[in-house]
């Protein structure tokens, strides 16, 4: 871990979209006490923001922590100093994905690339392409655990096979290019 | 009749097809026209902006883009594009430098994003514009003895933006009891079920929806009504894998809050999707329909 690198993660945190509010944190605990998935972060809610706070910087982007959050928003609405540790996770997870960590006991971040990967091929979710692509690229044989769920869906016409595509696709491809020339620039 | 620009959402063409189809049959029947947003795009959800926020907000503005030339209110009854869209909104109004990008970015489809478009829930303007008393007061099945737990889920109400109470939420029951349902007591109605970490984080939410599918059963309810197409597609979806992990028989309907507004108002279950539910609601229903 280079130092000078790691003495300014709280900086890099705190200007991130959503993590502005990093060092407003009083450490009293309340986020993990409300938090419906806490027992199964690595580093639970308020450990991993003081982990930020002491710059942390491969320890905290390495973990899983921040991708159990399921944005329930219970922190957010509870945090007495109005962190809003919900923006806060998603920050860290999105750095984490910008400089490459690929956090193990989690296969959140390859949901959510597959996710966006639908987005980006139609303009909408197929949720049926974004569970395929997820399975091909996690554990195949997972699937077959999901045939009850997904012979429940289909056989209700709640899962159709093909995605529609947006008329505007090329309009929003136009715009993230033109973000990216944006964000390039400055 | 008061007019809405209608966002739907991805789910509404897949596991919320319900939520859609008896969306469209009560606006008529309680005088709201939606006029759904013209090719309109994925809101981007949570996994977007964990991945990249600001691209996140860019594709979520387009869609505030394309809303804000028809000057309507923005409608959506999907809880997780109503926080989305209303995040980018927020976002943009406190960070100017950040709207400038945006539209930059976006002038290369010739949009623009002003920020006058308001993004509301469908529940809202169904409390505010309609009014509990105006769905009451087109009952024509009151759906006397039904007994009902009313979960709200997270998204609808938190984080705060300006709509019910974020812990104790209380427009849901409101409605339940309009038309003529009992509301039995339920503690966890806006507790998580867990969302889309369902595919990744299995086990987790079988956990969270046991106790969501336990509350209601212990408390007497015959099904749970929601508002959000996440809510129901798992509590709906996974109950029969909640059933086999925990030894249990739950038997529980979950029914879109839309759903039982409209079989009160008299309409027919194809015209509420009724059978896209794969809990079968039929037994439940059966007095009303
Ligand atoms: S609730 Fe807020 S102040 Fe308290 S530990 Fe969590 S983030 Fe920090
Ligand atoms: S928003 Fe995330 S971190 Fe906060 S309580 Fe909910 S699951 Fe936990």
């Amino acid at each position: 871990m280079g130092k000078t690198q790691s003495m300014n993660f709280v900086k890099e945190v705190s200007q991130v979209l959503g993590g502005e509010g990093v060092n407003l944190c009083m450490q009293c605990g309340t986020c993990t006490a409300s938090c419906p998935s806490a027992h199964i972060w690595e580093y639970t809610p308020s450990e991993i923001i003081a982990m930020v706070r002491a710059e942390m910087r491969d320890e905290v982007l390495s973990s899983s922590s921040m991708w159990c959050c399921l944005s329930c928003y219970s922190c957010t609405v509870r945090c007495p100093r109005d962190v809003e540790p919900t923006n806060l996770f998603h920050a860290l997870e999105s750095l984490a994905v910008k400089h490459g960590y690929k956090p193990k006991n989690t296969s959140t971040p390859v949901m959510y690339k597959n996710f966006v990967k639908s987005i980006k091929k139609n303009g909408r979710v197929s949720e049926f392409q974004m569970m395929m692509g997820y399975y091909m690229s996690t554990n195949p044989f997972a699937a077959l655990g999901m045939i009850s769920v997904a012979w429940n869906l289909l056989s209700h016409g709640r899962m159709p096979l093909s995605a529609k595509k947006i008329k505007g696709k090329k309009d929003l491809d136009k715009i993230i290019k033109k973000l990216n020339e944006v964000r390039g620039a400055q | 009749m008061k007019s809405y620009t209608y966002f739907p959402g991805c789910s509404s063409e897949a596991t919320a097809v319900g939520l859609d189809i008896s969306t469209r049959a009560i606006a008529e029947v309680l005088g709201m026209e939606l006029k759904e947003l013209e090719d309109w795009n994925c809101c981007g959800s949570t996994p977007y902006g964990s991945l990249d926020e600001t691209e996140s907000i860019v594709i979520a503005a387009r869609n505030l883009a394309l809303a804000e030339k028809t000057g309507l209110d923005l409608v959506t009854p999907c809880s997780s594009c109503f926080v989305t869209l209303n995040k980018a909104r927020i976002h943009m109004m406190e960070k100017p430098q950040l709207k400038e990008k945006v539209n930059a970015a976006l002038s290369a489809a010739n949009l623009e994003y002003k920020g006058t478009v308001k993004v509301r829930l469908l529940i809202e303007a169904l409390m505010s514009d309609i009014t509990t008393k105006q769905i009451s007061g087109k009952v024509k099945k009151p759906l006397k003895g039904l007994k009902v737990a009313p979960y709200t889920g997270c998204q609808e109400v938190r984080p705060r933006f300006g709509f019910d109470h974020p812990e104790n939420p209380v427009a849901l029951d409101d409605i339940v009891t309009a038309v003529g349902a009992d509301v039995v007591p339920y503690p966890s109605k806006c507790k998580c079920c867990g969302g889309s970490a369902v595919i990744a984080e299995e086990g987790l939410t079988l956990e969270l929806m046991y106790r969501l599918l336990d509350d209601a059963a212990k408390n007497g309810a015959e099904c749970i009504v929601t508002p959000c197409p996440l809510c129901q597609m798992n509590l709906d979806a996974y109950q029969g894998k909640v059933n086999a992990k925990y030894n249990t028989k739950f038997n529980l309907p979950v029914l879109f809050v839309t759903q039982l507004i409209g079989v009160a108002v008299g309409l027919k279950a194809d015209q509420l999707g009724l059978k896209k539910n794969i809990v079968s609601p039929n037994k439940v229903l059966a007095k009303y329909l």
